[in-house]
């Protein structure tokens, strides 16, 4: 277990250094938060109604922005390679690459969305719920995210790419979110909303490095 | 002193396959050229077939088929959408299957077969949610609702573009094949949600009527130009799918003729 805890360690301390790529994503998600107000019309009635989904919708596109931190740099200088060849599990040395991510860039954003909940007017009662929608589902968008950057490895415009890969899978995470948040909203159970979201992590968990560690090792061939 | 091999290349005949284990019957086809003499013997037969039961179906669906009680002559329009909605989902099997078969035993051929495949069953998905759009106009009154069933097909939608971007987003042509056919079985989480969607979720979609355990609920009337226009459409998609990976094959001839210099 201990090189893979020396990778998440690793990730971690590179994206420390790099302390300016974190701060942009939590950047875009404050700016492009504050742009609704002004599209919409500053009714807080309005914004409260959306406030959900906006909160949601950003987490996905801040995380889909940030997914090329966790295989590109790595594939460019060679040493996701040396990963690869390495006598360690491929599949755990991603899975701990994931969970890197994640806690650069999902719990971030679970502690800046209370922030922007509270300037869109969310409802009272659904704070606890959108934290642990939040908490559920950011691992589950690292973890299907890290498939869509390993697949678009050495692509062209691969940005654009992993956003064509990626935001379809996003559709039914943000269809169980947001109907957990409504539900609290509308005082009917939470429960099995948000059961689903865990359903679809406990899958993702163990499947989406398999799917992934395949694209990459295909990249090197 | 150079010592030259004078052994000849290792060439695996028939009865050696066997040998070895290897389940030849299914390398038999695997072979593009014997799969293509197969495909191209068979291909007056299907593409007459396929013609045959469009016009049969048609025109039972038109002119041969009771309007529905409630929904008149408007009913007609499920002729044409349901066998598009199931081809498209088919045709994403097809290519899931293809990839996984090209995945695990590198056939030549399954690559073919998905490439091909995938802007046929794009064009389906989009046809059936044309058809569906025109049909909810006069019964829903609208064009479009965010409905389970509606946007799994959307994603589906989504889904064949990406899948065929991706193909295509690398410089080597060859270098895309593998993703794609990652992101194909990735992307088959996708149609259990489509099928179910109407049962699992209340919605404006109405729920299965054809493929159930306890038979149909159409009226054998409806039922007959729907069964004919579903056997219409798998024909068509294996008449264009043999077009296409004629095309191909010709295409990658072409390629090896550009690269060994005959062609200029």
């Amino acid at each position: 277990m201990s090189p893979y805890f020396a990778v998440i360690k690793r990730d971690l301390l590179l994206s420390y250094r790099q302390g300016a790529d974190l701060v942009m994503v939590l950047a875009f998600f404050l700016i492009a938060s504050a742009l609704f107000p002004l599209a919409v019309g500053p009714d807080p009635v309005i914004l409260g109604r959306i406030a959900s989904g906006i909160i949601w919708v950003l987490a996905l596109l801040s995380v889909m922005l940030s997914l090329d931190r966790i295989f590109h740099n790595d594939y460019d200088d060679g040493a996701l390679e040396q990963m690869e060849i390495s006598p360690q599990s491929f599949y755990l040395i991603i899975l701990a690459k994931i969970i890197a991510h994640w806690i650069t860039t999902g719990i971030p954003l679970i502690i800046l969305s209370p922030i922007i909940a509270i300037m869109l007017n969310l409802d009272n009662d659904a704070f606890i719920t959108m934290i642990l929608s939040l908490a559920i589902g950011t691992p589950i968008l690292s973890l299907i995210g890290a498939i869509g950057a390993a697949l678009s490895l050495g692509a062209r415009r691969a940005g654009l790419l992993v956003a064509m890969l990626v935001l379809p899978l996003y559709i039914q995470i943000l269809i169980f979110a947001i109907s957990a948040i409504d539900a609290s909203i509308n005082n009917f159970p939470v429960r099995p909303h948000l059961l689903f979201l865990a359903a679809i992590l406990a899958a993702a968990l163990p499947l989406a490095p398999l799917a992934a560690a395949a694209s990459i090792r295909q990249a090197f061939e | 002193m150079v010592i030259i091999d004078h052994r000849p290349i290792v060439k695996l005949r028939n009865y050696e396959v066997k040998k070895l284990g290897v389940n030849s019957d299914m390398h038999k086809f695997a072979n593009p050229t014997r799969f293509m003499k197969i495909a191209n013997a068979i291909f007056p037969y299907i593409s007459i077939a396929c013609i045959v039961s469009l016009v049969v179906g048609i025109y039972y669906a038109i002119f041969n088929s009771p309007p529905d009680y409630q929904q008149g002559d408007s009913v007609r329009i499920m002729y044409i959408h349901v066998p598009a909605a199931y081809i498209a989902v088919m045709i994403y099997m097809v290519i899931a299957s293809a990839s996984a078969s090209s995945l695990i035993w590198k056939h030549p051929l399954s690559d073919i077969v998905a490439r091909s495949s995938a802007p046929i069953g794009a064009a389906f998905t989009f046809l059936c949610l044309i058809t569906g759009a025109l049909w909810g106009k006069p019964m829903w009154g609208t064009w479009w609702v965010w409905d389970a069933r509606l946007t799994s097909m959307l994603i589906l939608f989504f889904l064949y573009m990406g899948y065929m971007v991706l193909l295509n987003a690398f410089d080597d042509p060859q270098r895309g094949v593998k993703p794609a056919a990652i992101l194909a079985l990735v992307g088959v989480v996708n149609i259990p949600i489509i099928k179910f969607s109407v049962d699992w979720w209340n919605t404006l979609h109405q729920p299965a009527s054809l493929f159930k355990m306890d038979g149909p609920s159409v009226s054998p009337q409806m039922l007959l130009p729907l069964l004919i226009m579903i056997v219409a459409f798998t024909l068509f998609y294996m008449t264009l799918l043999i077009i296409r990976m004629r095309g191909e094959f010709a295409a990658a001839k072409i390629r090896s003729l550009y690269i060994s210099g005959a062609l200029k």
